[in-house]
């Protein structure tokens, strides 16, 4: 396991650095001039604004800017946006409430996404497994952007039971954005459970199980369920990473300050440092979770064992 | 009566020389030509209530983009008249007016042309990608595999919406041909260029899976050529998930459109774009709600068509599924 895990690591430094790469080549190639930009009305001399393109390593070819920015990287420094404030001090910042979110809409995804699959699953072709099977068929067909206006319509204005932008009145106001971002996961998790569970039913030890007279919950809950749910856990373990930098239309809509926000932000300001500071970071969340999860999963299925 | 006591039978008829009839077997199975994989999922997707569905939602989203004037009632959408603005529906304006005071139904309707176009071409551009790139290293393999796959693993890491937003911002200013018109052709390249991956993954694996079998070989010893072997022996096997894949995807870069241009990158104005209809009315929602709500019905409407083709296709191309 150990070497294993070792090598997993060792996989995931190229995909890092070619994923910010890209965003790093993109982003330079950004139109305009952002030192003219900074200057504003009042025309900088010639002299401070070589100085400052030269700060800003924006005279090197594009190969030299990256390996200097992925220099400084290695020890922690991102650099800084073109007004002089650290970008680690804004990830620092707007971290926290992606975090949240992402608290919020994983709960919802178990809370709701795994209950309905394990009702549906137990009785397969039962009224409530068809209910799932069209709800989740619906709501998967319901683009974000679409289920955020809505959802703001009929909970926020029309309701009055949720704030529809902004963190002002704490976790509350997390539970609408929260719910949006979760919805495709949500169906697909109550998809995923309610498969593993019909599957597992007809399974030969849940045969015995109630061959040697157990009651139905306990075949239920304490053979078919821990079965049925790893592919669960690991599916939701892999959707934090990626529900960790996929916030940027639920961030905008709700005006919550999070990455998700600042990057969109950052890509219309053409702030270069800042954009390729948070998209690594997302990056390095995504690899991360998903290494955590194949991890998980030998140990939480003891047929599965790597090396 | 059972094959081998009929293969007895018949044995015992001819050493005795005569016919009793009963030999003979009951079904004809040389007449009748075994179905294929398509006519036994066409059989099974007659049946499906979702199919339907979807494939009804797809011909009316389809001819509204080749001929949005019949679905309009004959008004031109840019004919406005400020004194409209922001008007309810009525029976003589179904979805109402839009803030400039335009028929909203018109402007919702020649919306259609160009989400479809995009997740047409979008898909189109994922298909060539995905396939050219997956059949290479699943054929191929070895070094060529390990690199074409960690290329697709650094895509795979940045979200679509993340990386095609980056490409369309920075588009105008590459100077490249089609990327720097910030027109379809623009948001369908940048959603290709993200969106590759799961396709190359697909064929690759199908590649894979069936490159050793013994037909390959044969083709190999009746001296094919590499692409010959792919084109018509090794691809083929590829189709029915990537058709499944390519039906859903339409949908969910039709969404990423809408999403792109509600952000502000996509299609600019005076394109009409449900995305930039969804953008404009936000800002309304307390006083004409239906401005997000028409163009946020039809556009969930559209996705789900090609969400529910796809699903069903799924169901009746998996044999395993069936009973």
């Amino acid at each position: 396991m150990g070497r294993y895990i070792a090598r997993r690591l060792l996989l995931t430094i190229p995909v890092l650095i070619g994923a910010s790469f890209l965003i790093f080549a993109m982003v330079y190639a950004l139109p305009g001039d952002p030192i003219r930009a900074l200057a504003g009305d009042r025309p900088l001399s010639q002299a401070v604004m070589a100085q400052l393109r030269d700060e800003f390593n924006l005279t090197d070819p594009l190969w030299l800017q990256y390996v200097k920015y992925v220099g400084d990287l290695v020890q922690g420094d991102l650099g800084t946006d073109f007004r002089g404030r650290p970008v680690l001090d804004t990830i620092l910042l707007r971290l926290p409430v992606t975090v949240r979110l992402a608290v919020v809409a994983i709960a919802f995804e178990v809370l709701i996404g795994v209950v309905a699959g394990v009702l549906a699953g137990i009785r397969k072709n039962g009224f409530f497994d068809n209910l799932v099977l069209v709800s989740t068929t619906v709501i998967v067909s319901i683009p974000i952007l679409v289920l955020a206006f809505v959802s703001q319509f009929v909970f926020g204005l029309q309701l009055g039971l949720f704030p529809i932008a902004g963190t002002t009145q704490g976790w509350y106001s997390y539970l609408l954005p929260g719910l949006v971002l979760a919805s495709g996961s949500l169906a697909y998790v109550a998809r995923l459970t309610r498969t593993s569970i019909a599957e597992n039913m007809r399974a030969d030890y849940v045969r015995t199980a109630r061959a040697k007279g157990l009651p139905n919950k306990t075949v239920i809950v304490r053979h078919t369920l821990r079965n049925s749910l790893i592919p669960v856990v690991t599916f939701i373990g892999a959707d934090i990473g990626t529900l960790m930098g996929g916030a940027i239309v639920t961030e905008t809509v709700f005006n919550l300050p999070g990455i998700g926000r600042a990057v969109f932000d950052s890509v219309r300001a053409q702030e270069g440092a800042v954009v390729v500071g948070i998209v690594t970071l997302m990056v390095f969340f995504f690899i991360f979770f998903n290494l955590v999860v194949d991890v998980l999963y030998a140990v939480l299925d003891p047929r599965i064992r790597y090396d | 009566m059972t094959d081998q006591q009929q293969k007895d039978l018949q044995h015992d008829e001819v050493q005795a020389g005569t016919t009793t009839g009963l030999a003979a077997p009951s079904v004809d199975v040389t007449s009748s030509r075994q179905n294929s994989l398509w006519s036994d999922a066409w059989g099974q997707l007659r049946r499906s209530a979702i199919f339907w569905t979807g494939a009804v939602l797809g011909v009316i989203f389809v001819s509204m983009a080749l001929f949005p004037s019949l679905f309009a009632r004959g008004v031109d959408p840019r004919d406005c008249d400020l004194a409209n603005s922001k008007g309810t529906p009525s029976a003589a304006h179904w979805l109402g007016f839009d803030q400039q005071g335009c028929d909203y139904l018109a402007n919702v309707v020649y919306g259609a042309r160009n989400s479809l176009l995009i997740g047409v071409l979008g898909v189109l551009g994922v298909l060539l990608l995905g396939v050219v790139v997956g059949a290479i290293a699943g054929f191929y393999g070895r070094l060529t595999d390990s690199v074409l796959s960690r290329i697709a693993d650094i895509f795979y890491a940045l979200p679509l919406i993340l990386g095609a937003l980056v490409l369309l911002r920075v588009g105008p200013s590459t100077g490249l041909p089609v990327i720097s018109e910030r027109g379809p052709g623009a948001v369908a390249v940048a959603l290709a260029a993200f969106g590759w991956m799961t396709a190359m993954r697909l064929v690759r694996s199908q590649v894979i899976a069936v490159k050793s079998s013994d037909y390959v070989a044969a083709a190999r010893a009746m001296g094919a050529s590499d692409f010959r072997i792919l084109v018509r022996h090794i691809l083929p096997n590829a189709v029915a998930p990537v058709l499944v894949y390519a039906t859903i995807t339409i949908g969910v870069l039709i969404a990423a459109e809408a999403t792109l241009t509600f952000l502000g990158v996509g299609l600019q104005p005076p394109a009409i774009s449900w995305g930039l209809q969804i953008a404009q009315g936000q800002s309304l929602l307390r006083t004409a709600p239906h401005l997000v709500l028409f163009p946020s019905i039809i556009l969930t409407l559209t996705v789900m068509a090609f969400i529910l083709m796809g699903d069903a296709l799924r169901d009746a191309l998996d044999p395993r599924q069936r009973s």
